[in-house]
């Protein structure tokens, strides 16, 4: 970092209020510089400029500002702005959510730099994705593919699985035969019980090798969260289109991350938008979902796969919403399926890949995908209609063909969507679609005479 | 020109506020900071000026220089604008790669359309001739489908002194009028003005999509607006595209406004090879499309529909049918949302700006069919279809409701519906057409004279379904009555045969309204033989049991061409095996 020698000292701290410290009279700072803040005691810490008005200087402060006095503390401007140190070293590393080791194991020279905000990418750069990812579990593989370069949330609720869902998926996860596949944790505001269930799982299947776990725990500074994603996303660019990885990031609990910037736009004395989130959230979740993707002439690719914890199992909450909206679908996980003891309980019908399509077929997966799908599909939301008739006219009210659909969901949630540890391959999960299919009556399902 | 100049007071997210700049005039464009980059003025409060920025304000320092020339945020019009992807101020995304790679980096220059590019022009008027604005020059074939009318620009007019012919380029003028004025092959035109026309035209003729519901159930006429609500996951974005491939219009002008890169890599690589049903060219030879996406700058999110339907009305000036698509017009309020917040301006419903309803109401109306300026009678028009993605699908929220006063057609999509894989997801009781009464006439005369009769059955069968469906949510379906029975079947299938429709199919996705009025045809068909036979006391078991209903139930099967043969015979099927059913 070549600092600019006339940078000067400011002993100028006018108010602290939560993470920010508004300084005055810093004249030269520059939006989104890094700065140094050196407490009296000869502590250091790092601070950010978000706002600047006149000589006022708003900064947020990233260890918190506790113990940071108005006379003594003095403020440092750096010159550069926000960078992460990238290296192929980071492999089988676990660091904090700024990028700092936290395995015990030396540090890491970086090869070199990068900005941590990135830059968006040139939409007559981006590839079109078309590749399919086997991340072994049928309710995604056969019905919701993903796809080389895609974002697909998984919406979880409080107590649900959506770790341990996210944590298969990273085991089982496989591109073609032959081509380098990476994976980047990025764990904002997670319990301590969460990290060490991450680690120990990440070691115990040797899936560590090919991980980089950034990991801010819930007693780590608030924005720190507002970091963790960054640099995980710009160290995947970096593996992705400079080293020609396939880059899966799993960013886990969005809603920790969302209620940073929450706190922080509250500290700023913003207008709130809706549940008091900050109005810009869309902007700011799409420069982070955004960043996977494809570029033309590239060989690596960034698939994200978020995952949140929609408040109150609220779909319509405005972390799971905004997702929605910039995400290319989404996996739902049911509470009911989970207390029926269905694992993975993935609740199918709320859920899609929007990008499905262009993943699957022949060549890709198999020739008439689309249609075990569909099917699958429209028999199931046939079968949860019957479901909810029964609970009105009782079983005996049904016709022979109702009885039929509804034992098809219930074998379809069984077997199909609960396939628990199991890793199938997308041929199996295809199969064992036909063989459910089979149960409902042929006339019924006109696509399938095709 | 006047120039003005300031320095950088202070920054907030894409607005920076100015000192110094006196007599800077609203909505012009500024230079900003020492990497140059291009601000509008959106306040001024006395000696402070606030703009907002089109690129990423990081490293913008106070004390930086900003200069600004007086000319308002302006468009490039001219040949070269089809098959261009531009980006939300009209920056060429294409030419910006081959300058900086593979992301957009900050205050890269480039012109929007290539002022150096030689067109072959065909002049149609000749040295002595009087023009007024509006008047077409000559044409150039910019695309092997569209030709370009080169055009009078609003506000010349004179008597002809020369008038080039051939190879013309954006480089030097290509017609002097007297009195020493210019025409050029370009012309600028500011994003935020309507352009003029002669007069605006009632709403006549429906705007042609291919999609059943819409073109029979739905309409919109041509010069109309069209909402497209729905939360995630409905379909709002297929809906688009698939009226960008299959619209009867001439030019599509497609804004993906604060939306998904990876769906606009899919337009780009797929409209060069899908065929325009017209004229089987490549779709991409009528297609202009400006793109911000969501992690693009938020400003210019904001200028980019404004940018959009600048070059829609362009096209409209020259005699042609332009459907102008926004996908999503909330993305857009959010932008203003944004902008107004960081202006620390009072909020009005849901933190929305209070003007957020004028502005909307500034865009739609630039949608019509009008008489276009010049001496010749043309008409060209403008419609939008503008997708709306309402938080929490809910359509309360200030942006459904503000564009559900300027629009005339309503397509709401239900998430019930998608999650069943029922495509376009239009839930068609709560959509809503305020053009049929205006294109009655139109579907007399050149669908069938019948058609505005059975669509008006189709709405009752519909209605009666959502009613049955109801009661058997309480009684079970053994227990309705047997002609009850039946129109709950016979709906069921118009939902399935002819409401559902499949935009990936090659044969589905466009549908003549010849097929569209057949297709009815044979529903009702069906329905009459139907109740005929259990009138005649056929069981009703035996009825519902016809292999017959699963031939109608496949006939979107069939191409448009030769359908109503196929629905002839059809017809004569369904009357000839019902009529063979045995009674109890």
């Amino acid at each position: 970092m070549a600092l600019d020698l006339i940078k000067r000292q400011y002993r100028t701290l006018q108010t602290i209020s939560g993470p920010l410290i508004f300084v005055d009279r810093m004249k030269g700072g520059s939006l989104g510089e890094m700065c140094v803040v050196d407490l009296p005691e000869g502590e250091r810490r790092t601070g950010q400029v978000l706002q600047l008005m006149g000589e006022r200087a708003v900064i947020q402060v990233l260890e918190g500002t506790s113990g940071i006095d108005s006379e003594a503390s003095s403020v440092l401007p750096t010159g550069e702005t926000a960078k992460v140190g990238v290296s192929m070293d980071l492999f089988g590393r676990v660091l904090n959510g700024f990028g700092e080791p936290i395995d015990g194991l030396p540090p890491i020279v970086p090869d070199e730099y990068k900005e941590i905000n990135g830059l968006p990418m040139n939409p007559a750069a981006r590839e079109k994705p078309d590749f399919f990812v086997q991340t072994g579990i049928s309710a995604i593989d056969g019905l919701n593919t993903l796809v080389r370069g895609q974002k697909l949330p998984i919406f979880s609720g409080a107590g649900l699985p959506a770790k341990e869902l996210a944590l298969q998926i990273v085991r089982q996860a496989r591109v073609a035969e032959a081509e380098e596949f990476a994976v980047i944790l990025g764990a904002m505001g997670i319990t301590s019980r969460e990290s060490f269930f991450f680690r120990r799982s990440l070691e115990e299947t040797g899936a560590l090798e090919r991980t980089i776990a950034f990991i801010n725990q819930v007693n780590d500074p608030t924005i720190e969260r507002l970091f963790t994603p960054r640099i995980a996303l710009t160290v995947a660019e970096y593996l992705a289109f400079e080293r020609g990885f396939h880059v899966m990031v799993v960013l886990t609990d969005m809603t920790s991350y969302c209620e940073s910037l929450r706190e922080i736009g509250s500290a700023r004395e913003e207008i709130p938008g809706r549940r008091s989130y900050p109005g810009y959230m869309y902007t700011d979740l799409a420069t982070l979902y955004e960043r996977a993707g494809r570029l033309k002439g590239g060989k690596g690719s960034v698939t994200l796969m978020p995952i949140l914890t929609m408040p109150d199992d609220d779909i319509t909450h405005p972390i799971p919403d905004l997702t929605g909206y910039i995400t290319e679908g989404q996996i739902v996980l049911s509470r009911a399926l989970h207390r029926k003891g269905i694992y993975p309980p993935i609740d199918v019908l709320p859920c899609l890949s929007r990008l499905m399509n262009l993943g699957i077929g022949a060549g890709k997966t198999r020739d008439g995908h689309r249609t075990i799908a569909d099917q699958l599909y429209s028999a199931y939301a046939r079968g949860i209609d019957v479901r909810r008739l029964v609970t009105i006219v009782g079983e005996e009210g049904l016709s022979d063909l109702d009885r039929r659909y509804l034992a098809f969901s219930d074998e379809f949630e069984r077997r199909f969507v609960g396939q628990g540890r199991e890793d199938r391959s997308i041929d199996e999960t295809l199969d064992l679609g036909i063989e459910l299919l089979n149960t409902v009556p042929e006339r019924e399902a006109v696509a399938r005479r095709r | 020109m006047k120039e003005t100049r300031g320095k950088i007071f202070g920054v907030a997210g894409p607005t920076v506020m100015v000192k110094g700049m006196t007599g800077a005039i609203m909505n012009t464009v500024c230079l900003v900071g020492r990497h140059g980059l291009l601000g509008e003025i959106i306040r001024i409060k006395e000696d402070m000026v606030t703009l907002q920025v089109y690129e990423d304000t990081v490293g913008i320092s106070v004390g930086e220089d900003v200069i600004s020339y007086g000319i308002p945020l302006s468009v490039t019009l001219g040949p070269g604008l089809l098959t261009g992807l531009f980006d939300g101020i009209q920056r060429p995304l294409d030419k910006i790669r081959e300058t900086a790679g593979g992301f957009l980096t900050r205050g890269v220059k480039v012109e929007a359309l290539d002022l150096d590019r030689t067109w072959d022009f065909t002049p149609i008027r000749k040295k002595g001739d009087t023009v007024a604005p509006g008047d077409v020059l000559g044409t150039i074939e910019e695309t092997e489908r569209i030709t370009h009318r080169v055009m009078v620009p609003p506000g010349l007019g004179g008597v002809i002194k020369e008038i080039k012919s051939g190879k013309v380029s954006g480089a030097e003028y290509i017609c002097m009028l007297e009195r020493g004025k210019f025409i050029e092959l370009y012309q600028e035109w500011p994003v935020r003005r309507p352009r003029p026309f002669k007069a605006k035209l009632p709403p006549e003729e429906p705007f042609i999509t291919g999609q059943r519901v819409f073109d029979t159930l739905l309409p919109v006429a041509e010069g109309g607006t069209a909402i497209v609500p729905g939360g995630f996951g409905t379909g709002k974005t297929v809906v688009e595209q698939t009226i960008a491939k299959f619209s009867r219009s001439d030019i599509v002008v497609y804004v993906g406004c604060g939306e998904r890169g990876n769906e606009m890599s899919e337009i780009l690589s797929d409209f060069p090879k899908l065929k325009d049903p017209t004229s089987g060219l490549p779709l991409s030879l009528r297609t202009v499309i400006v793109v911000n996406t969501s992690n693009m700058p938020v400003a210019a999110r904001e200028a980019s529909i404004f940018t959009g339907i600048t070059i829609a009305e362009y096209f409209r000036d020259m005699g042609y049918s332009v459907a102008m698509l926004a996908d999503s017009i909330s993305r857009w309020a959010e932008a203003l949302r944004e902008i107004s917040s960081r202006l620390e301006e009072m909020p009005g419903e849901e933190g929305f700006p209070p003007y957020l309803a004028t502005q909307l109401g500034m865009f739609y109306e630039r949608s019509g069919k009008v008489m276009c300026l010049g001496s010749e009678d043309r008409t060209g028009s403008v419609t939008v279809i503008s997708a709306v993605s309402p938080p929490g699908g809910d359509f309360s929220e200030p942006v459904t409701q503000a564009s559900l006063r300027f629009a005339g057609t309503l397509w709401a999509l239900d998430p019930d519906l998608a999650y069943r894989r029922h495509f376009p997801a239009v839930n068609w009781l709560a959509s809503f057409s305020l053009f049929h009464a205006e294109l009655d006439d139109w579907f007399g005369r050149e669908v069938a004279e019948d058609m505005v009769r059975l669509r008006g059955r189709l709405y009752s069968l519909l209605q009666r379904q959502t009613e049955l469906k109801d009661i058997i949510q309480i009684i079970g379906v053994e227990a309705l009555q047997e002609s009850d029975r039946l129109a709950l079947e016979v709906a069921n299938l118009a939902t399935d045969a002819f409401l559902k429709q499949s935009a990936f199919s090659e044969v589905d996705a466009f549908n003549t309204y010849e097929k569209q009025y057949w297709m009815l045809k044979t529903i009702f068909a069906y329905l009459e033989s139907a109740e005929a036979a259990l009138k005649r006391g056929v069981f009703i078991e035996t009825i519902l049991d016809s292999p017959v209903k699963g031939r109608l139930a496949r006939m979107k099967e069939e191409p448009n061409e030769g359908f109503s043969g196929k629905a002839r015979a059809l017809i004569g099927e369904v009357e000839s095996e019902f009529s063979m059913l045995e009674e109890k």
